[in-house]
Formats: structure tokens, sequence, C-alpha cells
């Protein structure tokens, strides 16, 4: 197990949890109001994982806990105590990339790249859910994650590549 | 963020023990609302309870027939769940019109119903705001207020109630199930939230050592006429101007029952039963429902950057109406 020390303050009310990411456990001990994103990022520090707004709106944050997607920006990291948790940087696997990180470089899904983390890791999710099955339908359950750059059509190509083929 | 402590509840009684003895305390469930309002320093609780171990989280038949929605089930597993879909589709279609899929999956039917206005004035605290502070004055009533309500307005506070689920909770009756210290407490979903009036502060009727158990559904399904319309800025991931549930029974054309909720117009889901009644009996027609739409909106107060809504209104009303009914 990797113990993690988070920066503490003498006498704040730290709490002492594990978090299985990318199938490492990690020991933190972290202040109640760390973030699961902060966590991710900062104490983890797997920075592939990103913040965008930290209010919701953007989904640049989004990661996989117990294989749902959800923006980590907006839970604690203390309130994901022995969740299992999966990033960007646990998505391929033995150097392989998972077929959405090769089918956004098949379709040119990316120009800055900010976006495309929590893009992945929403597709990812989408594809769990087994819900989309036309071009609408994973437009409509994509947009918790915005595009600056408007690569959106290029996005819904990839994800249309690999959906229902997992 | 401000500092605050935290704990986890382990049970109901538990839980509203705890909140019970400190009035600075919040519930904690998906987090969705709570910990974005308190990184805008817009709430400040000193301590959270983290509700999330209560077993509040199945979606059950009770023994007459109603469903029951534990508070703590996701927005996305009520929507997505069999019986849900097939006896009250029109609340899955208002929840999947919500939010986004990452916040669906966290957000808890106990929180959908919880959750505050999205007033842009409130979320800022360098602008008076009587939610926020009470006596301190509206920034919106003369300021930019294109999102804001035209029924049941006060003097004090024009704020809507942003939610989806609750407009379609309020067209199917729904009953909220609360528990305190003295005991369980069933609140109709029409006296759930409340109309700001002098005491804008208080977004619903829930006392802060209640928590919410479930909401249940009665046993009419509406599974025929049902329409679920959000007019919103963009085409998803965006709260509504306005939207309208619509549920209706009819035979032969004629509208044997109906109900209209509407979200995006007043402080809680807001209905009019006259305009219902007047509809009853009547062939589904759009010149009925344009008439039962000007009845809605027949007091409507708009403040200037939201002159558009009445129009907007009566326009979603009947095609939510028209849709509803088959009549196209
Ligand atoms: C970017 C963004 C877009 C959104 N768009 C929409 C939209 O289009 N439509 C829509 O309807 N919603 C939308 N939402 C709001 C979302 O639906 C709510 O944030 C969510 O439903 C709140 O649920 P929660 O479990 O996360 O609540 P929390 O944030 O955990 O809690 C909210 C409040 O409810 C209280 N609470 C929670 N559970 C209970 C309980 N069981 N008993 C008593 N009190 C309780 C908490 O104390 C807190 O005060 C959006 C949110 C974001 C961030
Ligand atoms: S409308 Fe209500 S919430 Fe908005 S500024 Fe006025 S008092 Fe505050
Ligand atoms: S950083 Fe979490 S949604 Fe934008
Ligand atoms: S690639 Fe730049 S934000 Fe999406």
């Amino acid at each position: 197990m990797d113990q993690v020390a988070a920066s503490v303050m003498v006498d704040q009310p730290t709490h002492t949890i594990t978090l299985t990411v990318n199938k490492i456990t990690y020991e933190l001990k972290v202040l109640p109001w760390v973030t699961l994103l902060d966590a991710i990022r900062e104490y983890i520090e797997l920075p592939g994982t990103k913040k965008g707004c930290d209010h919701g709106q953007c989904g640049a944050c989004t990661v996989l806990v117990n294989g749902k997607r959800i923006n980590s920006c907006l839970t604690l990291a203390v309130m994901k105590n022995g969740a299992d948790i999966t990033t960007i940087e646990g998505v391929a696997e033995d150097g392989v990339l998972h077929p959405l990180q090769q089918a956004f470089i098949d379709h040119d899904a990316f120009q800055c790249g900010y976006c495309t983390p929590g893009q992945i890791c929403s597709a990812i999710g989408l594809i769990n859910e087994g819900k989309a099955t036309t071009r609408e339908e994973i437009q409509e359950l994509m947009s918790g994650n915005l595009c600056r750059c408007g690569a959106y059509p290029n996005i819904v190509a990839a994800v249309q590549q690999v959906n229902g083929k997992l | 963020m401000n500092n605050f402590t935290y704990t986890q509840a382990d049970g109901v009684d538990n839980a509203v023990q705890e909140i019970a003895g400190h009035s600075e305390a919040r519930f904690i469930a998906g987090g969705t609302n709570l910990i974005d309002l308190m990184k805008e320093h817009v709430m400040q609780p000193e301590h959270l309870i983290d509700i999330n171990s209560i077993h509040l989280n199945s979606i059950e038949f009770l023994e007459d027939g109603r469903l029951h929605l534990g508070a703590l089930v996701t927005n996305a597993d009520t929507a997505w769940h069999p019986a849900v879909e097939k006896h009250y589709p029109l609340l899955s279609d208002a929840i999947l019109a919500g939010a986004s899929p990452q916040l669906r999956n966290m957000a808890t039917n106990g929180g959908n119903l919880m959750q505050r206005t999205r007033c842009y004035y409130f979320y800022d605290t360098t602008t008076p705001c009587n939610k926020r502070e009470p006596g301190a004055g509206c920034s919106a009533m003369n300021g930019y207020n294109r999102i804001h309500a035209i029924l049941g307005t006060s003097p004090h506070c024009i704020a809507v109630h942003p939610s989806d689920m609750c407009v379609a909770l309020r067209a199917l009756d729904a009953t909220i199930q609360v528990k305190g210290l003295h005991g369980e407490r069933l609140i109709p979903i029409a006296d759930f939230h409340r109309l700001p009036g002098d005491t804008p502060q208080l977004d619903n009727n829930l006392a802060h050592d209640e928590l919410i158990t479930g909401i249940i559904l009665p046993r009419e399904h509406f599974t025929q006429h049902y329409k679920y319309l959000k007019v919103r800025d963009r085409a998803s991931y965006a709260f509504a101007l306005v939207s309208v549930a619509v549920v209706a029974t009819m035979e032969e054309g004629i509208i044997t029952n109906i109900r209209m909720a509407m979200g995006g117009v007043a402080h809680k889901p807001w209905r009019d039963e006259n305009a219902e009644q007047w509809l009853k009996g009547k062939p589904a027609t759009q010149e009925n429902f344009a008439y039962a739409a000007d009845m809605i909106l027949q007091d409507a107060k708009t403040f200037g950057t939201n002159d558009f809504k009445p129009a907007l209104a009566k326009r979603a009303i009947v095609r939510a109406c028209r849709e509803a009914t088959n009549i196209g």
C-alpha cells in the first residue's frame, strides 16, 4: 500500500482513508474539504484528470467511481473512502491504448487536449451504461463534457467507433 | 470552502439525532449542489453529516401498489429503474432532461428536492440577496432576471426552483416522506416547496432536524398521455427557462383528467387546478389548450429581462398538451 502524506496543519480534523486508483490502493490523510479531484491530482499525483470549472459545469474532471462516471470536483475524498477509481492514467492496459484512446487518435478528436481525459472517461461510462445507440443519443449522453476547441463532431465519431464493441 | 468537520451517519435515527444537536450542520448526499455552494461561500456549514451509508437506496412497491423511491437513490438509477420507466415515464423523462449523466450519477432524489435556486445574485456573495441574507434586498428585481420567476413572486424574492424532477413529481402528485426527532411526516409535494413571501430564506417546509427518507408515487400511472417539455438556452446540460410536465387521460378525444405543472416560472413547481378543471370534459384542441394557458398565466408579472417568459410559457403549455394528447 502506498502512503501519501497530505500537508496537514496542527489541530485539523484529518481523516485517514483508502482509495484504490487504477488498481493501486493508496492510504491518504485528508482534511474533509479536499475534493476527490484535488486528492487525485495533488496527493496521489495523477494530473491526467483535469480541473476546468471546479463547479460541475464542464466534465473535465470526470473519473469512474466503481465503474460509474462522475464529476470528481463535486465530491469529497472522505466520501469516497474505499472506492475503486479509474482515471485516464488507468484505462490503457499492458501498454496498449484503450480502444477509445485509439479512436480519439483515429478521428482527430481533440485540439488542445484539455477536455480529452474527461471525454474518454465519460465515454467509457456511457458505454458501460449501454443507453446510447444512435448518434443523437451519444450527443445527448456526452453533453456533460464541454470542449472549448469544438472538436464535438470528431469526439462523437470516436465514441461511435467503439460504442457497442467493448 | 470554509473549514468544517465531517461524520458519517449509519442510520436514519442517528442522522436525525446528529443534525438536531447542531444548528450549523447539514446533510450531504451527492454533494453536487452543496459542495458547489460551499465553494462559492454561499453556504458555510460547520459540520457535514454524510448520509450515503444510510440504507435508503432502493426503489420498491408498497403493499398498496404505490412506488417508494429511496431518498439516496441517484437520479440516474431512478430514471432508469424498470418500474419508473414502465409506470412513470414522465418522471424518467424529466430527470433525464436535467444536469448531465455524470451529475445524475451522483445527485440523489432527496438532494434534488432540496437543491437551491440558480439565481446569479444568490451565488454572488458581493451582491445583496434576501435569500442569503434576509433584509439585504433583492438584486434580481431590478437587475438581470432572464431566469427568474413570473408567478407567485414577492417583493422580497423572484427566484425559481431549478429542478426538473420536482416538476414531474408535482404533476404526478407525489408525497415526500420525512423523519424527524418526533417521528415520521408525509408532505404532499404541493406543500413541500414554498413561495418566497416575506421569508425568502426558506425554500421549503422541511425542518432543520428532519431527513427526507423517500418519495412516494401514487398508483395512477399515466403511461399513455404524458409529456415533459423543457425549453432552455442550449440543447442539453442547461437549466430550464420554462418547463412543462403534463399527464392526462382521454376518452375519444375528450380530456377526462389532466394535470399540468411548470418549472422555471416560480419559487416552486407551479400548478393551476382551475385551468386543469376547465379542461376536463373538453376536447383536446389547440384552442382549448391556449385558453387554459391564458388562464395559468393571467397573473404573470415580469421584471424586464424576463418579459419574454409569459409568451414562452403559454406556447410551451400548448405544445406539451398537444404532444401529450397526441394531437401533434
Ligand atoms: C452544472 C449543473 C447543472 C445542473 N443542471 C440541472 C438541471 O438541468 N436540472 C435539475 O433539475 N438539476 C440540475 N442540477 C442540480 C442537481 O440536480 C442537484 O445538484 C442535485 O439533484 C442535488 O442532489 P445531491 O444529492 O447532489 O444533493 P447535495 O448537494 O448532497 O445536497 C443538497 C442539499 O440537500 C440536502 N439534502 C440532501 N439529501 C437530503 C435528505 N435525504 N434529507 C434532507 N436534506 C437532504 C443537503 O443538506 C443540501 O442542503 C445541476 C447541477 C449542476 C452542478
Ligand atoms: S431573486 Fe431571490 S435569490 Fe435572487 S437576488 Fe433576489 S432575493 Fe436573492
Ligand atoms: S472541473 Fe469538474 S466539472 Fe468542471
Ligand atoms: S480539445 Fe481543447 S477543450 Fe476539447
